[in-house]
């Protein structure tokens, strides 16, 4: 492989890593900008992409294109959306500890997942016809250096991801829409005393998080795999890492995404680098590159967090 | 407190958190019974009564309960002991790992040392290297304000891949694709147990001192939460860190030794549970430990109190096996992984639960009292007392 083919190879396979990272991490964004600590992201990406798949499984029965893919993302978002419901009322009606209910998301996903497979396809894998890789966008693909790193041999959800980047910043940062939900991640008694209904902010910003975090279920799937097996590999918690790195802001949160998705690209495919693959390590000390670079990034960049101040604080109308 | 002298128990907090995580396991075997019913209705039954009795069929089950609740306590104690003192530990799962290797190996290699003395070695490894994995989040967050939750979860990926390594290094069972299983010497002490906890064909269970250490050490914990100065001071930087501080308490040197002592307990996990002679060696795979994320479970449904760790963890156990006998109806073992999950997720509501119980605790009781005092009445605040180190006191 030629060094420019390398360099290529290498962009197009960060931004597989990186996209569904990026989407899951804005979605934990709005959940914690609103208040509430959702560390039910893989749990939610599991589901989304079991539901996502399933219908994907079942609907290429009778049809191909990438509509399909399009159709499976929104069937991913809605089940996202009902599974997040289940964490929005613990958190805010109930008044919980959210890591409680997070939790609880996270281990029921999987074994439903299991079990649901089991009795609608029969085994616990279910599988998928992957047709939806795009080899050539028109027009743009052709364009020399940038044609061939981002749009060849690329899904259409890696656009998808960036539209949601782009609208996720302008929502949270330029509507009132933005502003009312993250007075409410800040201080909500202020928020309430100026007539922002923070039980209804907060509900919106949990459910958002779960469509885009069901979303990034499938977005991570799809590329990656030829069957679904109940799992997303952890990539929830990396996402909440993301989200953490990214000091819960939109654009470092897509420059950690493609950090990561960068470092965990190389862990992959160190045979194809010269530099990594002369190291002659055992393959699992390559697969410790992303987490160990991740922290010692972190201990060098860090500075004081900026996670919103009410995050994972039940509110309480009555307590002032 | 003052609950105490109006003598009504179900105005105590134990009383009602107890109360309310009873509900939340009655509504999950609730949810139970209807997945059952879903996937097989002819046999819905059969298949409950195997989960609500299966670990009480024989003493080998019953033995079986307490072998797989050793390393449960002992992740729930870890996760529990660090939510008190305000971190959320969800390194667990790789503290165990780390655990669970320097327990092996120096059960593997260190045959040099006497039996009564090689085990004791392997769990103080194990305690050690879970000590290690523990305290990098926490000096990170301490020095460098980094949230210890991406650490842990940094860390976890470590262990995962460091464990494999250092198997495949030292202690690799080719043709196994797991470790070697640690020397006869280092194994735990049956202590009798399998003597008394023996099936029906014979067969001993697997329980073994493991689970005596592990009640040991929970006791501990509580002893040093409650009763030293030390607990008092990590508990009252979990409770208000910014007051911990006015107060003249190191929050920084807190952090850092919480971490180490919630990485031990999950490290001293991994060591007992492999060091249990049931025969398994460390699988080389890329998986996180599952005990470690169930620990998780186990100290939330236990609302981080030691004491109720012990009986959560055996609870989560008691489900396991019964699940395994559920299994012998055609059902999957899912099914107890969805009703654990229901369970947790209830137990989120204790909160709630316990104020109702409260409010209905207090209707009586005025009743009861009618010649007290009136501004006496009022005085049983159902939750969240506003001095920092009672029981309880958590949530926040």
């Amino acid at each position: 492989m030629s060094g420019l083919d390398l360099i290529i190879f290498l962009v197009q396979q960060t931004m597989t890593f990186a996209i569904p990272l990026l989407v899951v991490a804005l979605g934990g964004l709005f959940a914690e900008r609103s208040g509430i600590v959702n560390i039910a992201l893989d749990g939610t990406m599991i589901i989304g992409a079991f539901a996502g798949i399933l219908f994907m499984h079942i609907i290429q029965a009778s049809y191909t294109g990438q509509g399909i893919l399009l159709l499976s993302l929104l069937v991913a978002a809605v089940s996202g959306i009902v599974i997040s419901l289940v964490h929005a009322f613990a958190s805010i009606n109930m008044k919980a500890d959210q890591t409680i209910s997070g939790t609880a998301i996270n281990t029921f996903a999987p074994a439903f997942a299991i079990y649901v497979a089991r009795m609608v396809v029969g085994v616990q894998q279910v599988p998928f016809q992957n047709d939806f890789l795009i080899q050539k966008v028109p027009v743009l693909g052709d364009i020399p250096l940038i044609g061939p790193m981002f749009f060849q041999k690329a899904y259409i959800t890696t656009y998808l991801g960036i539209v949601i980047l782009v609208l996720s910043a302008v929502v949270l940062y330029k509507t009132r829409f933005g502003l009312r939900l993250r007075a409410c991640g800040e201080h909500p008694q202020a928020a309430d005393s100026v007539g922002i209904n923070v039980y209804k902010m907060r509900y919106a910003g949990t459910l958002i998080s779960g469509a885009l975090a069901g979303m990034g279920g499938v977005i991570f799937v799809v590329p990656t795999s030829v069957n679904f097996n109940a799992t997303v590999s952890g990539y929830g918690f990396l996402a909440l890492a993301v989200l953490i790195f990214g000091q819960w802001k939109p654009g470092r949160i897509l420059f950690a995404a493609i950090f990561f998705g960068f470092m965990k690209t190389l862990s992959v495919t160190y045979a194809n680098i010269p530099v990594l693959s002369d190291m002659g390590w055992s393959s699992d000390i390559y697969k410790m590159i992303p987490y160990v670079a991740t922290l010692i990034v972190l201990a060098f960049t860090s500075k004081k967090s900026a996670a919103p101040r009410a995050e994972g604080i039940p509110y309480d109308k009555g307590e002032r | 407190m003052k609950d105490k002298r109006l003598g009504n128990p179900l105005q105590r907090q134990g009383v009602q958190n107890t109360i309310a995580a009873i509900i939340a396991i009655l509504i999950g075997m609730l949810v139970g019974l209807i997945v059952l019913l879903f996937t097989d209705a002819s046999r819905a039954g059969e298949g409950m009564m195997a989960i609500l009795t299966g670990g009480l069929t024989d003493l080998k089950n019953m033995g079986q309960v307490l072998y797989y609740a050793t390393p449960l306590i002992m992740t729930g104690l870890s996760v529990g002991f660090a939510k008190k003192t305000g971190l959320f530990n969800i390194g667990a799962p790789g503290q165990y790992m780390m655990g669970a290797f320097a327990a092996v190996y120096v059960g593997v290699k260190w045959t040099f040392l006497p039996a009564g003395i090689h085990c004791i070695v392997a769990v103080l490894a194990a305690c050690l290297f879970g000590a290690i994995w523990g305290i990098l989040p926490g000096l990170l967050k301490a020095w460098r304000g980094i949230n210890e939750v991406i650490t842990c979860i940094m860390m976890n990926y470590i262990a995962m891949s460091m464990s494999n390594v250092l198997i495949r290094a030292f202690i690799y069972d080719r043709a196994k694709n797991q470790s070697f299983r640690p020397d006869e010497t280092a194994e735990l002490p049956k202590m009798g147990f399998d003597k008394i906890f023996v099936g029906e064909s014979g067969t001993p269970s697997s329980v073994n001192a493991g689970i005596v250490v592990a009640i040991v050490l929970a006791i501990v914990v509580w002893v040093v939460l409650e009763k030293t100065k030390m607990g008092y001071e990590l508990k009252a930087c979990g409770f208000n860190k910014d007051a911990a501080k006015y107060a003249g308490i190191s929050e920084k040197r807190n952090i850092v030794q919480a971490m180490i002592i919630s990485g031990a307990l999950a490290g001293i996990g991994g060591g007992l549970n492999y060091l249990a002679g049931a025969g398994t060696g460390i699988m080389v795979a890329d998986t996180l430990a599952q005990q470690g994320f169930d620990g998780i479970a186990v100290a939330l449904l236990g609302m981080s109190n030691p004491i109720a760790i012990i009986f959560t963890g055996i609870l989560m156990a008691y489900l396991t096996v019964g699940g395994l006998a559920m299994q012998s109806f055609g059902f999957v073992s899912q099914v107890i992984t969805i009703i654990t999950s229901v369970i947790v997720y209830f137990a989120a509501f204790i909160l709630f639960f316990s104020q109702i119980i409260a409010k209905f605790a207090k209707g009586k009781g005025e009743k009861q009292n009618a010649n007290a005092e009136p501004g006496d009445s009022g005085q049983a605040p159902p939750a969240q007392p506003p001095t920092p180190p009672t029981e309880g006191g958590e949530q926040a």
